[in-house]
């Protein structure tokens, strides 16, 4: 072991040596590290402790109409949650909508619970009625942990929103004039020490769709997909979107369509 | 009272690895509010675990350790059914115990 460190510590002298190029070496190895440490911690992912509140949540009456969510449809039938997400975004027949798990769960809260879609909408994230939604995609995300993305492409409705989603990805917009695909429209990129995965291609989207709803170790919080691609927004420093709002639901679904096969991770464990 | 915690025991070849996983906000008392005002700290001071009635990890941790930590130990002995015992005390004067049969 102590033999191993100094091996490290020599590379890292090297790379700084190097100058950018030796850099790449540096990554990997800290990549290497970051994944190693993934896996140390993988049977304590602190996403189960939400896991459980969201469990809790789902059966717990509330709201005006005094109910729980048990007879919700995520897409598999009322009150199925077991390989549900995996399968969302997708078309839902009785709103007319193409919805993901956040937006089909507040239509749940609404319908069966009487709580007002705003209250939620308008809520910032990690607060109020969000932090319980974030709860609930824990449990729900984690029913699907081991499955295979699979959403139902076949609805002319899920068509448009892939082209839109498509649309979105690229567009770009700010003060910056960034773009998803400025970091995520490439090979073998990162920033700082992150691997930023290619999201156009199959493997890139798996890993990135496939990993999140996810535990942030670096600041203890769980974040939801609408959460992630909100702050995407934020850091292109242009404006974010609304919470649930189309180009949202067109980005998750382009994602899910691109990584359709790939592994549920969720939820995952990151940086 | 904090939120539950999470434990999972398993005994293999007379070793008994137990896994926690714990709830807890564990303020350093550095960091400071949006406002400007210092977050208090609040973090775990003392936890204890026993294997039915005997103590088998007593540890003094504090503000350095992660929010909602992770904390996997062994220990000799142990047996499927066994009890498993976790309790934390933190610097509020909080305390919180759960405890799990070993599988």
């Amino acid at each position: 072991m102590r033999h191993k460190n100094k091996f490290v510590l020599l590379a890292s002298l090297l790379a700084v040596a190097g100058g950018v190029g030796s850099n790449v070496a540096l990554a990997d190895q800290s990549t290497d590290a970051i994944a190693k440490y993934r896996e140390m911690i993988a049977d304590g992912n602190p996403s189960e402790l939400f896991a459980a509140q969201g469990e809790d949540l789902w059966k717990t009456k509330r709201g005006p109409k005094n109910a729980s969510l048990e007879k919700c449809d995520l897409g598999l039938g009322a009150g199925v949650v077991k390989g549900a997400s995996a399968k969302l975004p997708r078309f839902f027949k009785d709103t007319g909508k193409v919805q993901d798990l956040e937006i089909r769960l507040m239509t749940c809260m609404e319908t069966l619970q009487g709580i007002d879609p705003k209250t939620v909408v308008n809520e910032q994230f990690l607060k109020g009625e969000r932090e319980k939604m974030a709860a609930l995609v824990a449990y729900i995300v984690t029913e699907s942990n081991g499955d295979k993305i699979n959403i139902d492409m076949k609805p002319a409705e899920m068509k448009k929103m892939y082209e839109l989603g498509k649309m979105a990805f690229f567009y770009r917009s700010g003060p910056m004039d960034f773009a998803c695909s400025t970091c995520h429209g490439d090979t073998d990129k990162r920033i700082r020490l992150q691997d930023l995965p290619d999201l156009r291609s199959h493997k890139g989207a798996a890993a990135g769709w496939g990993s999140w709803p996810a535990y942030r170790v670096s600041n203890g919080q769980f974040w939801t997909m609408q959460h992630r691609l909100n702050d995407c927004y934020r850091q292109q420093r242009t404006a974010e979107p609304i919470y649930g709002s189309d180009v949202t639901i067109a980005l998750s679904v382009y994602l899910a369509a691109t990584a359709k096969g790939g592994t549920v991770l969720t939820p995952g464990l990151k940086r | 009272m904090g939120n539950p915690m999470k434990i999972r025991a398993a005994s293999k070849d007379g070793v008994t690895e137990v896994k926690v996983l714990i709830s807890h906000e564990m303020e350093t008392g550095q960091r400071k509010d949006s406002a400007g005002a210092v977050v208090p700290a609040w973090w775990i001071k003392e936890l204890t675990a026993k294997h039915n009635d005997k103590i088998v990890l007593t540890s003094e941790i504090g503000s350095s350790v992660s929010k909602n930590p992770y904390l996997a130990f062994k220990f000799k002995g142990g047996a499927k059914g066994d009890k498993i015992v976790v309790t934390w005390v933190d610097n509020k004067g909080d305390t919180r115990t759960d405890e799990a049969a070993i599988a």
